[in-house]
């Protein structure tokens, strides 16, 4: 394991530590204002006499205290989005793969249209006519991401399902959950935590592109794509109220995907030319 | 040109699916959001005004007539008209489309233009500290979130440093961090792609044919390895077009660039639906005609292609 991957699994692993313990870890409540520490900048002792490591924003909030539970809300949109395409493309996969002929069809040529289309024009008009909310939130960018791995397990079902032994099975009796949970997931395992770990990424990021355009995380909640929207209008004079956030962002993001694409070398490399 | 004509069909008829899937699901959501009358009366209207205005708009008939008047309403262009506006939406959009146009084709002309030579300098100089800096560079521009990219050019370049001016549209200089925040993505894309097609093209045997038989080294790039390696570019490039065009919202919003992508930001604030609706269904047609187009421009680089 090269020395970059590890301290990318280790900053990973100090991220979800953090989310999980974001009330013993954050110095202060996320959504105390003060109006008198108003856009302070990084300091040991602010106006209200206490540490401001990442300085104050607009309404006086503690930065890092917000950094800190912002991390919850990318996490879960994260890996709740990844779950929900999972499965979703999973069985659609599943499906295809087995049924053959017209649903298969229906079903690649919605992958297809999918993705010949910029997903996130269409996440916004369906989460501007929804209102932006949690639920809403996640399974639009858990929709958006589905395509990989139906493609991946129709094409393994494919593969097993004129195997003889595959048809011996048919033939005792055994069903095809049996069939599917026995003889296809596990040939695609690999493949499948590679497409989720570089899915998280994706999702972590369109979760916070849809904050920063207003349409996710709505505040006080604080949310790493939001507290880059609350900044914009003071990067001159406090440049990090966006800066920060935008940054732990970055970084999760280049972490997440770079260890997808070392799993990605290390688990499946067929998977390299894609 | 035997089998192209097949290909051409099959292409089109794929679009014109993509197309079809794309206004349903547009009609699908709208019709989901509930009812757009109280939107358009004052509060106050009386209800035998809301049922006359829901006659008007056809709201009151039943979902598959609508489902085919819309249609039919898309394939004439009319889009109804903007509540915000006041005007039909499709020339609202209109307007707006050739900031859009300008911003996207200069990001997308330029990121082809730095990434093409870098990505071949990179797998020419493989393991070097240049190719080690361009692919590092590479990979955070695949990752980092547009926006975020977008407002770290804002304060160091912008207000930091003040070369270009923060927002808005006019002279040259306005375009270059718009261009740079939108073409970043496709330009760390093309860039890693086009190191690994030409990495991929000068390992083959007729690169060591070309070399053995004493050719120049700039003959051998420029005649064997790059029209060999054009294949995978063309048609990556061309689907991070689409890319590009999800990235124009952000981009278009950061920048406050007066275009569709804002526009329909915008709309969405305001309630606007005709305007929404218009412009996610302009977008898909522009990029499925930019993958229609370079899929036609695959199938003349590759014969192989139209047989698959």
């Amino acid at each position: 394991m090269p020395r970059l991957v590890a301290g990318g699994l280790g900053f990973v692993g100090l991220l979800v530590l953090v989310a999980l313990a974001a009330p013993l870890v954050a110095p202060q409540d996320p959504t105390r204002q003060s109006l008198r520490g108003r856009l302070g900048a990084p300091t040991w002792q602010g106006a209200d006499g206490r540490a401001h490591l990442l300085g104050t924003d607009h309404l006086g909030r503690d930065v890092l205290s917000r950094v800190i539970y912002g991390s919850r809300v990318s996490l879960v949109v994260g890996f709740a989005a990844v779950v929900v395409g999972g499965v979703l493309g999973s069985a659609a996969g599943v499906l295809a793969g087995f049924s053959r002929g017209r649903l298969d069809a229906v079903i690649m040529t919605i992958a297809d249209a999918q993705l010949a289309f910029p997903f996130v024009l269409l996440a916004i008009g369906i989460i501007a006519v929804l209102g932006p909310s949690f639920p809403t939130l996640v399974v639009v960018i858990g929709l958006s991401g589905w395509v990989a791995y139906a493609r991946i397990l129709r094409s393994q079902v494919l593969v097993v399902r004129s195997r003889e032994f595959v048809e011996s099975i048919h033939a005792l009796g055994g069903s095809r959950a049996r069939i599917v949970l026995r003889h296809v997931l596990p040939n695609v395992l690999s493949s499948i935590v590679v497409i989720a770990t570089l899915e998280l990424a994706r999702a972590i990021v369109l979760e916070a592109t849809l904050s920063f355009l207003g349409l996710g995380i709505q505040p006080p909640t604080p949310s790493w794509g939001g507290m880059v929207q609350e900044g914009r209008e003071y990067l001159d004079s406090a440049w990090w109220i966006s800066t920060f956030p935008g940054l732990v962002l970055m970084i999760t993001s280049i972490v997440v995907s770079r260890t997808g694409d070392w799993l990605r070398d290390v688990l499946d490399p067929t998977l390299r030319g894609e | 040109m035997r089998g192209f004509l097949p290909f051409l069909a099959h292409r089109l008829f794929r679009a014109l699916i993509a197309l079809w899937l794309v206004s349903t699901v547009v009609f699908v959501v709208m019709r989901l959001s509930g009812d757009p009358v109280p939107l358009l009366l004052p509060p106050d209207a009386p209800r035998s005004e809301i049922f006359l205005v829901r006659a008007e708009l056809g709201l009151d008939r039943p979902l598959p007539v609508q489902y085919a008047v819309f249609l039919a309403s898309l394939a004439r262009g009319d889009f109804g008209r903007s509540i915000h506006f006041r005007e039909p939406a499709f020339t609202v959009v209109r307007g707006y489309l050739v900031a859009t146009l300008e911003l996207g084709l200069t990001a997308f002309v330029v990121a082809a233009l730095v990434a093409v030579p870098i990505g071949l300098l990179s797998a020419m100089r493989r393991n070097t500290a240049v190719d080690h800096a361009a692919m590092g560079l590479a990979l955070i521009g695949q990752s980092a979130p547009t926006f975020f990219l977008g407002i770290l050019f804002i304060l160091l370049l912008s207000l930091k440093a003040d070369l270009f001016p923060t927002s808005g549209r006019g002279d040259w200089r306005h375009l270059v961090l718009p261009a740079l925040t939108l073409g970043a993505f496709t330009m760390a894309s093309i860039a890693r792609l086009t190191r690994s097609a030409v990495l991929e093209v000068l390992g083959a045997d007729y690169i060591r044919t070309a070399r053995a038989k004493g050719l120049a080294e700039v003959w051998v790039v420029a005649k064997h390895t790059l029209k060999n390696a054009a294949i995978p570019i063309v048609t990556i490039t061309g689907l991070q077009f689409g890319t590009l065009l999800g990235g124009a919202v952000v981009t278009e919003t950061v920048f406050s660039w007066p275009g569709i992508g804002r526009l329909a930001i915008q709309s969405i604030y305001n309630r606007d639906y005709p305007i929404v609706q218009c412009t996610v269904f302009l977008a898909a047609v522009l990029f499925i005609v930019i993958n229609f187009c370079i899929d036609l421009l695959y199938g003349l680089l590759d014969p192989r292609v139209r047989a698959g």
